[in-house]
């Protein structure tokens, strides 16, 4: 058998479909250069909103280097910008898999073509080309998993998405370097098409290649309208089909808005949180105080409507909260005026953010609390009782349920 | 000059040289831990993809291309092949869910039960494939181009249904 025998995919002659061709790859091309970079923009604002560079607590990438160079203290306004962009992370992630596997198929004849390699340059490319789609599939697969808490994947999620989508972007950039001009020009070119995507012998149609690119875009469309609701949240929350938390609340009245983590997951024993167990300590400038949460009550509460935004993409609409301002527990223990940071201990047993460090801006916040009821009750014990931090805009974990110890001062 | 055609473009070769020094960078980070696992996900996803996926949803789409043919209904490629692929990638991207694998964790975590993830995308495709028949039976084709449109139609009504 001959290489151009068309028996064999190595042969333009085994391809035959008649939509493939330069126009059909450079307008789900475009789509997707588009869509990764915003992909790979919220990432790295996600990654920022942890405030990793503040403490070792909120630091799931110690090795980090030089890819923590654009890091800044993540803001408390808007509230909802956590909200915003990680939503807007994962529901477009999950929104352009149709494209991402269009694209793939579109360009798979060149996988198989021969000779392997033309040139050096040619070389390099294909190596960069299984870098770029090995990466790409594993940073969609393991962000998709994630969010469906399947952790099957080798290892923590948030260094292989982190390091995985620096892997994917650094070939990513190259591929958009070499192609843009092409798929550009691809995209304005009227008239008949040429290329070695073209099938030399194709079959006869069954589809326009616009309807082909409507079928596409339908199906990013399907996926968008069955998951967007779970970040929105409302009645919304109920189109959300087949997304981890759209359908209904866990349950309902006060309390019933979506957890995140439950207090029987996190192992949180009811006896340690009984009104005789259980005390606040908060360690600060001036020694040590120890509340019960009926010495919290009679501190001045104080009201702030906040969103849950998780790093999974889903969050609530804003909830009323009520309790103690975290400048106030500052200025119990010598903090006045101009708080600091503040590193937080929960009761969880486990969990990565067991412990979380706050930045001295999200606690100077007047809106951020520790909260003792929300939506006009006590807390219920899945959402922290008896007590949780509230943080304007920050990423979900930050905000630790079940908390059981506040250290103030510069971390 | 006369090694040109054996490197190829200089700039291409130096963009990549760029890139792979940059994700190099963050390969030693990735693969920190446990590299073998990494090192399968990160090939075996592109050759899972490539090799597995692709070939296998080819080959049905060319079964029933083919089959429709036979039958003398090809113009109906895309009423079987739009829910089917809608369907197949709803199950795709929520496998977990749907299939309830992640149950246990997925209840202790938010409270919530995978039992009606799989009825959900049940519903889904029954509403996607009847949708699919219905548009078919009304006689509107909304695939393809217009040309073809009226050529899909006079062929539904040359020949009889077919016999499976």
């Amino acid at each position: 058998m001959r290489i151009d025998d068309p028996r064999l995919p190595s042969s333009p002659g085994f391809w035959r479909s008649p939509l493939r061709g330069p126009r059909f790859t450079s307008v789900l091309g475009l789509v997707l250069l588009v869509g990764i970079t915003l992909l790979f923009v919220t990432g790295l604002v996600s990654y920022a909103a942890y405030n990793p560079d503040l403490s070792p607590v909120n630091d799931q990438t110690p090795d980090k280097g030089i890819l923590g160079f654009y890091l800044f203290a993540w803001p408390t306004d808007p509230h909802w910008l956590y909200r915003l962009t990680q939503g807007l992370h994962v529901t477009l992630g999950i929104t352009l898999i149709p494209v991402l596997l269009a694209k793939l198929w579109s360009v798979v004849p060149r996988l198989f073509a021969l000779p392997p390699a033309r040139s050096l340059a040619h070389a390099l490319e294909r190596i960069s080309l299984l870098l770029l789609v090995g990466g790409g599939l594993f940073e969609f697969t393991t962000g998709v998993l994630n969010v469906q808490l399947d952790y099957v994947f080798p290892g923590s999620f948030y260094p292989l998405h982190f390091y995985g989508a620096w892997v994917f972007f650094s070939a990513f950039v190259a591929h958009a370097v070499l192609k843009v001009p092409t798929a550009v020009r691809a995209v304005r070119e009227r008239g008949r098409e040429q290329g070695e995507l073209v099938s030399p012998r194709p079959d006869a149609p069954t589809v326009s290649r616009r309807g082909a690119l409507w079928f596409v875009g339908g199906a990013s469309l399907l996926l968008l309208v069955t998951t967007v609701g779970q970040s929105i949240g409302g009645a919304l929350r109920r189109t959300a089909l087949l997304a981890p938390h759209g359908g209904a609340d866990p349950g309902s009245g006060p309390n019933g808005f979506q957890i995140n983590k439950t207090a029987a997951y996190a192992g949180i024993d009811a006896a340690e949180t009984g009104a005789e167990a259980w005390r606040l300590v908060v360690t600060g400038r001036t020694g040590t105080v120890r509340l019960s949460r009926a010495q919290l009550l009679r501190m001045p509460l104080h009201s702030s409507a906040l969103p849950i935004a998780c790093v999974e993409g889903w969050s609530t609409a804003d909830q009323w909260w009520r309790g103690v301002r975290l400048r106030d527990l500052a200025a119990l223990v010598g903090h006045d005026g101009d708080p600091p940071d503040v590193f937080v201990e929960s009761l969880q047993r486990h969990g990565a953010f067991r412990r979380a460090a706050l930045r001295a801006n999200q606690v100077a916040d007047p809106r951020s609390l520790l909260a003792l009821y929300v939506n006009g009750e006590d807390l219920s014990p899945d959402h922290g009782y008896p007590a949780r931090i509230i943080v304007p805009a920050a990423p979900g974990v930050l905000n630790t349920k079940w908390v059981a110890r506040l250290t103030f001062g510069d971390l | 000059m006369r090694a040109r055609p054996l490197l190829g473009s200089p700039f291409q070769i130096l963009l990549l040289a760029c890139s792979f020094a940059l994700a190099a960078y963050a390969g030693v980070r990735l693969f920190a831990g446990d590299w073998r696992g990494v090192a399968l996900w990160l090939v075996g996803a592109a050759l899972l993809h490539d090799l597995v996926l692709l070939p296998l949803y080819a080959l049905a789409d060319r079964a029933v291309v083919r089959g429709l043919g036979a039958a003398g209904r090809r113009p109906w490629t895309m009423y079987v092949r739009v829910p089917a692929a809608l369907s197949g990638l709803l199950l795709l991207v929520w496998f977990p869910l749907i299939s309830g694998m992640v149950d246990r964790r997925y209840r202790s975590a938010t409270g919530l039960s995978t039992d009606g993830f799989l009825a959900r995308w049940l519903l889904i495709t029954a509403v996607l494939f009847g949708g699919s028949a219905l548009l078919l039976a009304v006689g509107g084709t909304p695939f393809g181009r217009r040309r073809e449109r009226g050529k899909a139609r006079s062929a539904t009504k040359r020949r009889p249904p077919a016999v499976h």
